[in-house]
């Protein structure tokens, strides 16, 4: 802890508020995925947290490590570049096997394939 | 007066991610369906991710970022893995 009394206030301020509002986007998503019916709703609701959630805490990382090590850290942008290239990918993979096996199951509520 | 703010944000945005992490736990374990449990994974996997960069902020060390880089690319690897076992039933066809 005794680095970060170190900080300038500004960058102190910037950084707690950018934590907090990544965290509390990531605790509304993981809600929701507790808290809907279906699997098709519960797919969308996790999103929140791995795109703006991740996304405010990797930029706090960087703007706290830039300002502490007064030189720009930007390795975060490894997991950034990972995480948008993957999610979209993960979430159309997992929702496609979903609805095959809806479809092979024949349940009602899944659109009929094209 | 501005550092023990910082302190105690870092200190309310673990909490709040643990419950995230919580909340991901209990959808593992509720189900009802195999695709569910996948999607509950996955949000715990990108949870332990920011929940180690949070780590690494009260820290001050660089260490934790390793943790997190591999986490976030072992969820990618793993939910895509038993996405495709779901669909298929085997993962390497």
């Amino acid at each position: 802890m005794t680095h970060l009394a170190e900080l300038p206030s500004w960058a102190a301020l910037l950084t707690a508020l950018l934590l907090l509002l990544g965290a509390a986007l990531a605790l509304i998503g993981s809600f929701g995925l507790l808290r809907f019916g279906s699997f098709y709703e519960r797919i969308h609701a996790p999103t929140l947290g791995s795109t703006l959630g991740i996304g405010f805490v990797l930029i706090a990382s960087m703007l706290f490590f830039s300002v502490l090590r007064s030189r720009p850290v930007l390795h975060e942008v490894l997991i950034t570049a990972l995480m948008v290239v993957t999610t979209p990918i993960t979430l159309m993979l997992l929702a496609r096997a979903a609805l095959y096996r809806d479809r092979t199951e024949g349940n009602d509520d899944v659109p009929p394939s094209v | 007066m501005i550092t023990e703010m910082l302190i105690w944000s870092i200190f309310l945005a673990q909490i709040l991610l643990v419950l995230a992490m919580g909340c991901a736990v209990i959808r593992i374990l509720r189900g009802p369906r195999a695709q569910d449990r996948v999607v509950g994974l996955d949000t715990l996997y990108v949870n332990a991710t920011m929940l180690l960069l949070v780590f690494g902020i009260r820290t001050t060390s660089t260490l934790y970022f390793e943790a997190a880089l591999i986490i976030a690319l072992l969820g990618f690897v793993s939910t895509a893995a038993i996405a495709k076992f779901l669909m298929r039933g085997e993962v390497i066809e």
